[in-house]
């Protein structure tokens, strides 16, 4: 039998090792599948290791991934800390990407030091449209946003698909479904020469330190987490709960928009509809990761990026199917969901017959 | 009533013991919750178990019944043949096969089940199920004719009274035999003329053989009920004593370890009405969440008491003058003025102060430190934030102002708000609530679960608010609490509030009755 106790105070070393626990547990048991191929796990994992950090390059593609999935990371952080399930990353991606390409192919004439804000500020927008909408609806009757988010990323990806294959699509794109490309007074810059991250990683990197510092030092965050934490007190010693949600809503969706914008202006140059390989997915497990942390979000972004930048490398070295990246990243939300149950709870095992009443 | 407890005690002298706790030790780390605790309890012996809270009742009660395993010491029953045996710890199945029966606080009955299903449930054999049934049903009816446990056994239990389920709890022990029966905090939601109730089928038990432990910690109740009355402090067994030899001021002195000077309110002569009901109705979800037509007015320097069984729509009441509620009709006046918007901000800033009456739920966030939920009703003012951006050093010695003035116990400001124990969570909110001195003070059980010390430390504060000139709404179903504190008492009834009149011409009985839906003109003819 075992019983599960509460632990009165959360163990705190715990809470700081559990991330860290749930990643090895997640390769530990994404080795499983790769014992049964006959790989050596070294090998495999070794691989993955040098293709995602093993050189400049290996990780500047590394950055260039992480850069979404910090944004998307943050979205999700800043959205659970009110416990407002935003499951809609992917949707509000989609949302910034199609009103940077609907700014930013020439519809609005200007200098790069005009421009490029103005794309950012319409991603943004959008994002934060995108999910200020089911918000509203939870406040106004309780509808689940889980469910309202969940759904839209697939109603948005195809209105996506609909644009892309109709008014937004290029003349010149030979019949594939594709967007004009983005001016260069739009585009951010790539940092270095002959690699492929672009000023979006510092986007990220802003934006990670604004959420710190709006978590810490402001009324708004402090709203947030009184919210979230206990949504009757806090109405009942005046905040009100239904707006700062609303804020919330209005913080993570427009995060998530800046992601997909970022990817459009600084990566790809156009929209495409495949443009997301499910950033806004993978936000949530990253933002699970780092215990809903912006600093921990940047630090979890570079490692789930590693694992698809790795795991790419590695199938390509060995032949194991680069899906194994998503089953790691699967996996280790499972992990720290366990992870963050273990510090709330103690198992006790009570022997065979311990449990009888 | 005192003559039968007499007879009793005689009986008691003779009676054979049942029950032998022995020098039982508890520790939970560095915490001694029961040290050295010895009690014999005689068959037809009714004790009660008192003391505050962390004082170790519920610890060695959960000792009794097997749910924790003591470090020293040990548990004797009575067999069937009569003679002490060791009762195995640490199992629950062998403290009922001892004849140890538990009635708990919050009660254990499936509620879409009738009385008799719920009796016995768990006992029944899995395979057979109509097997039985008619020997059973004779053997409770034949328990409920001795004891007078009247209930209807074939309604669902959702449709009883709360006195009803409690009824139908004790039948389930007695039902298993039970020869020794625990009844934790029993009066805790009943009306005083169903706790008197309750006490008479105990009495009746008593006196055909069976040994009660109520856990209690109102005095008035144990000196009503009990033969013998067993101390507990800091998980030590401070005091044993008949009940007859017992005083109140005496049995507070033991809980406490000190003298308790009881709360003292001076006559003071009421200023301007300061809240005005006029007809307000709201409606809700369910009965608790409703009032039908309700007025009411209080005064400055005026303590009003909210009398009232748990659940007739105090709730509804005192959400309303949260400002958590807008009222579908009906007129309400703050300081002469019609209140047109209903939020808790309009509410605080008019100078309403609330105590709510779940302090974990609703008055403090748990997971935010002290510092923090000192501050939580205030954040805008400009001790605590800036353009936005929040002051920490405000918070710092707004907080240990606060720890230091109201005698906060917690390690200090940056400490968790849920590690605090209740009388220091409701130390932190009376801080808060009494800072900014407010006009109207609502206190919605204000001192639900606290000890005697932080009983009387709450009503120190709520009184000296009433000399500054402030009105004071107090909710509660402790009528000690209200006869004590109060000046003028209304009594809620299924969302009405009936005027008792001023508390020193008023009764426990009339108020008790109103409490149980007679109107006050039927009371007094």
């Amino acid at each position: 039998m075992i019983r599960l106790e509460p632990r009165t105070t959360p163990s705190r070393t715990l809470a700081l090792l559990a991330p860290f626990a749930a990643v090895a547990c997640a390769l530990a048991l994404a080795a499983i599948p790769l014992l049964a191929a006959g790989q050596n796990l070294f090998e495999a994992y070794g691989l993955m290791v040098k293709g995602a950090f093993g050189s400049a390059f290996a990780f500047s593609e590394t950055l260039t991934r992480a850069t979404p999935l910090i944004l998307t990371g943050l979205a999700a952080a800043v959205a659970f800390r009110a416990k407002l399930w935003n499951i809609g990353g992917e949707g509000q991606f989609y949302l910034g990407a199609l009103a940077a390409v609907i700014v930013g192919t020439g519809a609005v004439p200007g200098p790069a030091w005009v421009l490029v804000p103005l794309v950012l500020l319409a991603g943004a927008s959008a994002g934060a449209i995108g999910l200020i909408g089911p918000a509203y609806l939870k406040t106004r009757f309780k509808t689940d946003e889980v469910v309202t988010t969940l759904l839209l990323n697939f109603i948005i990806l195809l209105i996506v698909q609909m644009a892309l294959q109709g008014w937004l699509k290029d003349p010149m794109s030979l019949g594939w479904p594709q967007s004009e490309p983005i001016v260069d007074e739009a585009t951010l810059p790539a940092l270095f020469e002959k690699y492929r991250v672009h000023a979006g990683l510092l986007v990220s990197l802003a934006a990670a330190a604004v959420i710190t510092i709006v978590m810490r030092h402001t009324v708004l965050g402090f709203e947030l987490r009184a919210v979230g934490e206990n949504p009757d007190a806090a109405r009942h010693a005046g905040i009100s709960v239904n707006g700062t949600m609303l804020k919330a809503a209005a913080i993570s969706g427009a995060l998530a928009g800046l992601a997909g914008t970022s990817e459009v202006i600084g990566l790809k140059g156009y929209l495409t509809s495949d443009i997301s390989p499910g950033f806004g997915y993978a936000g949530i497990v990253v933002a699970m990761l780092a215990r809903l942390s912006p600093v921990g979000v940047v630090v979890s972004s570079i490692f789930i990026a590693g694992v698809f930048v790795g795991a790419d490398s590695m199938s390509r070295a060995i032949g194991v199917s680069s899906y194994l990246a998503d089953l790691v990243v699967a996996l280790a939300l499972l992990s720290v969901l366990v992870a963050g149950f273990s510090i709330r709870y103690r198992v006790r095992w009570l022997g065979l017959r311990g449990g009888e009443a | 009533m005192a003559g039968q407890h007499r007879k009793a005690q005689a009986h008691d002298e003779l009676a054979p013991v049942v029950l032998k706790i022995a020098g039982i030790t508890k520790r939970f780390g560095a915490l001694t919750a029961n040290e050295n605790v010895s009690l014999t309890l005689h068959q037809g012996d009714v004790v009660a178990l008192l003391g505050e809270n962390g004082a170790g009742k519920t610890t060695l009660m959960n000792i009794l019944f097997g749910h924790y395993v003591a470090d020293e010491g040990e548990i004797l029953v009575a067999g069937a043949a009569g003679a002490l045996e060791h009762l195995p710890p640490g199992s629950p199945q062998a403290a009922l096969d001892a004849g140890i029966g538990m009635v708990h606080q919050h009660f254990t009955l499936a509620e879409n089940l009738t009385g008799f299903e719920n009796i016995l449930l768990g006992v029944e054999p899995i395979f057979g199920l109509a097997r039985g049934r008619s020997a059973a049903r004779a053997k409770i009816e034949k328990i409920v004719t001795d004891s007078g446990l009247a209930v209807d056994l074939d309604t669902p239990v959702s449709s009883l009274t709360v006195g009803e389920k409690q009824r139908v709890e004790i039948l389930k022990a007695l039902f298993r035999d039970a020869r020794i029966l625990v009844l934790d905090e029993p009066t805790a939601v009943l009306t005083p003329q169903e706790s008197e109730g309750l006490f008479q089928v105990v009495e009746k038990l008593a006196a055909a053989g069976l040994t009660v432990i109520f856990i209690s910690h109102k005095l008035h109740e144990v000196l009503a009920a009990s033969h013998r009355i067993a101390v507990l402090r800091g998980g030590v067994l401070v005091g044993e004593l008949t009940t007859a030899d017992a005083d109140r001021g005496k049995i507070a002195e033991l809980m406490v370890g000190r003298e308790v000077p009881a709360s003292q309110r001076s006559p003071m002569s009421p200023g301007a009405a300061v809240l005005k009901l006029d007809e307000v109705k709201v409606s809700g979800s369910d009965a608790r969440r409703t009032l039908h037509a309700v007025s009411m007015v209080v005064h400055e320097r005026e303590v009003v008491g909210i009398a009232g069984v748990a659940g007739n729509g105090q709730s509804a009441l005192a959400s309303l003058i949260s400002g958590l509620v807008e009222p579908e009709a009906g007129r309400v006046e703050f300081c002469g003025d019609a209140v047109t918007t209903f939020s808790p901000r309009t509410f605080m800033s008019a100078g309403i102060g609330r105590i709510p009456e779940d302090r974990h739920h609703d008055g403090v966030v748990g997971a935010m430190t002290v510092a923090e939920n000192l501050a939580i009703e205030t954040l805008k003012d400009a001790r605590f934030s800036q353009n936005g951006f929040l002051r920490f050093n405000g918070f710092q010695s707004h907080a240990l102002e606060a720890i230091e003035a109201f005698d906060i116990r917690c390690s200090g400001p940056d400490a968790p708000t849920r590690l605090l124990s209740g009388g220091n969570m409701q130390k932190l909110i009376l801080a808060r609530v009494l800072e900014n001195a407010p006009k109207l003070i609502l206190a919605n059980q204000p001192t639900r679960g606290l000890d005697v010390g932080a009983q009387t430390e709450v009503h120190k504060r709520l009184l000296a608010a009433r000399e500054r000139d402030a009105a004071v709404i107090l909710i509660s179903e402790d009528l000690d609490e209200l006869f004590t504190l109060t000046d003028r008492i209304y009594v809620m009834h299924a969302g009405n509030l009936d005027d008792a009149g001023p508390t020193d011409a008023l009764d426990r009985a009339a108020v008790g009755l109103m409490m149980a839906g007679h109107s006050a003109e039927a009371t007094a003819s």
